[in-house]
């Protein structure tokens, strides 16, 4: 097993600026060998900033970063032999196949041609793109798309891997996949660092999570501590028949003791829960009465939850999308370590 | 997708453990990197340009269009008789296609840029210039393809090389030689530009009155005075001049090294200008 004590990724006060943009504006963050780090942010954060960073596509203008053992803006050459990147916009080559995107990387790590053949074959199979991969990478679907760039990352078994949004735009089934995937690097001794803007991704994910909001690190955490800050998860239940909400109501009020129950859409009712339990024990005594239900499901807080719990207002991002769009109902909203 | 959604990730490991022991890069670092990543990156090239093969019917068009153009209609109000103009314009012409063969590179190199597959590359521990390299090695089909068209209509029409076949070939080998220490300035300003539209803007303003104000079409001579000077500094003229000398007699050691100078000039400031361009670029 990897020693998880040696830090393989690690940023001191980095500092970048785009003309007036600050997108980063002293990030703090490590990431021990063989473990997981989620980088949690919503929009415009500086997710892609600093992990360009990292992957020595840009120097930062102030502070330092680290990738195995060596400083990203004086030895990038080093650095660059340790890692993989899978940035967050495919960067496979559209005129070539999947298969000779995967040998010319191959060749450019210095395998021979055998090897990289047989490479390119391994990874095509098991990113499932064996059948298409003699086709021209224009003709993939998105999610083929981000499979082959991913694959493209992995060629040269890098020991350290940057993952910007790898499931951003997939569906659940590949979703799922793709956290298969980043579980296997790291079974595999990788070391990964992985942006999001899903606490749910991150909690499945990282062994740690970092949370940056402009260009600042406002949390970080284990994701059960992280859970603990932004409060407790949303038990949701939609009954199947609409007289029994009152019913639902008054079972949800034992399983919760103290907290209240809010109607959230027409006809579904969710109450905060402070761990797992309280779900099973809603499903004992919603089977006791047999009152049927059509959905029931325990939620992280979204992104736009959490950020309000950390920094007390709602996400507002560069991207247009509606500050505060779905309110918070988690409790607590004033966090320990938020400014 | 041919296997249910769960197989990739979860059932199967990941390939390596098993083949390879340890997480190392694979292979060794091995000598002459920038040749061997270069060369890598130009079979890239050439992939797509088999792929798309139309990309080379700029290269056969152009030339035989112009050829068509100045030697019919131009040819008998300049020079006479259009059989006269042809010994004449034939090199000129090579010439002028060499600084239009040159832009399109530029134009690519943005368009890759824009498309993220040079983040890849920039990413891998490979020479910062092989990319670039690649690329323009990968465009010596692109300016073989238009030499031979060039000199083969212009044969085809009646133009005579009455040197000899060495002559020749050394034209061929210096026309070769100077789209390829051309091509920097368009890798330049394709990585400095914005957009692929800025590139094809920019080096067409650059290159039109570079060939107009050449001896490509008319003698020195013919021009106003104040134009002379320019003329006599223009790479283009120096080149023309000893493509001339090479494939219908003439004076050729001192065009010839003029065209070397001009050559080793752009090597000397557009590569390193382009590197760090390449190397700035976000
Ligand atoms: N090349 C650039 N030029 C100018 N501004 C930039 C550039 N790259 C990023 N920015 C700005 O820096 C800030 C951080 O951007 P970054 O891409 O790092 O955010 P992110 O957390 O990755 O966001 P997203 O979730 O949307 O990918 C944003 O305000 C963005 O507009
Ligand atoms: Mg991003």
């Amino acid at each position: 097993m990897a020693d998880t004590s040696e830090i393989v990724i690690e940023a001191e006060g980095l500092i970048k600026n785009f003309g007036r943009t600050r997108a980063l504006r002293g990030v703090d963050l490590s990431v021990r060998r063989g473990t997981v780090l989620g980088v949690l942010g919503p929009n415009g954060a500086g997710k892609t900033t600093a992990v360009r960073i990292f992957a020595t596509l840009i120097e930062p203008d102030g502070g330092h970063a680290r990738v195995a053992g060596y400083d990203v803006a004086k030895h990038p050459q080093k650095v660059r032999e340790a890692i993989g990147l899978t940035g967050q916009y495919a960067s496979v080559d559209e005129d070539l196949t999947g298969r000779q995107n995967l040998v010319l990387i191959g060749m450019l790590l210095d395998l021979r041609l055998g090897e990289a053949r047989a490479r390119a074959a391994e990874l095509l199979d098991w990113f499932d793109l064996a059948d298409a991969a003699d086709r021209i990478a224009k003709t993939y679907s998105g999610g083929m798309r981000r499979r082959l760039d991913l694959a493209s990352s992995l060629v040269g078994h890098p020991e350290i891997v940057f993952l910007d949004e790898p499931t951003t735009g997939l569906d659940p089934a590949k979703r799922e996949e793709m956290w298969g995937v980043v579980r296997s690097l790291v079974t595999e001794g990788s070391t990964v660092l992985l942006t999001t803007q899903y606490l749910e991704e991150a909690d499945a994910l990282a062994d740690e999570i970092t949370v940056i909001d402009h260009g600042r690190v406002i949390a970080h955490d284990t994701p059960d501590g992280l859970k603990r800050i932004v409060g407790a998860r949303t038990l949701e239940v939609r009954p199947a028949d609409l007289a029994d909400v009152e019913r639902v109501d008054r079972i949800l009020r034992d399983v919760a003791p103290g907290a209240s129950v809010e109607v959230v859409r027409a006809g579904i009712l969710a109450v905060p829960v402070a761990d797992e339990s309280a779900m099973t024990e809603a499903v004992a005594r919603l089977a006791a009465q047999g009152i049927g239900v059509i959905e029931l499901s325990l939620h992280l807080p979204s992104l736009d939850e959490v950020f309000f719990t950390l920094t007390g207002q709602p996400v507002d991002d560069d991207d247009g999308r509606p500050a505060g769009a779905g309110r918070p109902s988690a409790p607590g909203a004033t966090a320990g370590d938020a400014r | 997708m041919s296997t249910p959604p769960s197989s990739a990730a979860t059932a199967s490991t990941p390939p390596s453990s098993a083949a390879t022991a340890g997480r190392v890069r694979p292979a060794q670092r091995r000598p002459f990197p920038l040749v061997r990543h270069s060369l890598a990156l130009m079979v890239r090239s050439l992939i797509k340009l088999r792929r798309t093969p139309e990309q080379l019917f700029d290269v056969v068009a152009t030339p035989v269009l112009f050829m068509a153009i100045f030697v019919y209609v131009f040819g008998g109000a300049i020079s006479g008789s259009p059989k006269e103009y042809l010994q004449f314009v034939v090199p000129g012409l090579l010439a002028q296609m060499l600084a239009f063969v040159a832009v399109p590179i530029g134009i690519n190199l943005n368009t890759d840029i824009t498309k993220g597959i040079f983040d890849r590359f920039r990413a891998l521990p490979i020479p910062r210039a092989a990319p670039l390299v690649g690329a323009v090695m990968g465009d010596i089909v692109r300016y073989s393809t238009t030499i031979a068209v060039t000199l083969g209509f212009g044969l085809l029409v009646g133009f005579r090389i009455t040197t000899s076949i060495w002559a020749a070939a050394a034209a061929v080998a210096l026309a070769l030689l100077f789209a390829l220490c051309m091509s920097w300035i368009s890798v330049w300003f394709g990585l400095i530009a914005r957009t692929p539209g800025a590139v094809s803007g920019i080096l067409y303003t650059l290159i039109m009155p570079l060939t107009f104000a050449s001896t490509i079409f008319v003698p020195a001579s013919t021009l106003p005075g104040w134009l002379q000077g320019f003329v006599r500094a223009n790479p283009l003229t120096h080149l023309v001049g000893a493509l001339r000398g090479l494939l219908t007699g003439g004076a050729v050691s001192g065009p010839l090294v003029w065209t070397l100078a001009w050559c080793a000039g752009f090597v000397v400031v557009f590569v390193p200008l382009a590197l760090r361009a390449y190397r700035r670029r976000t």
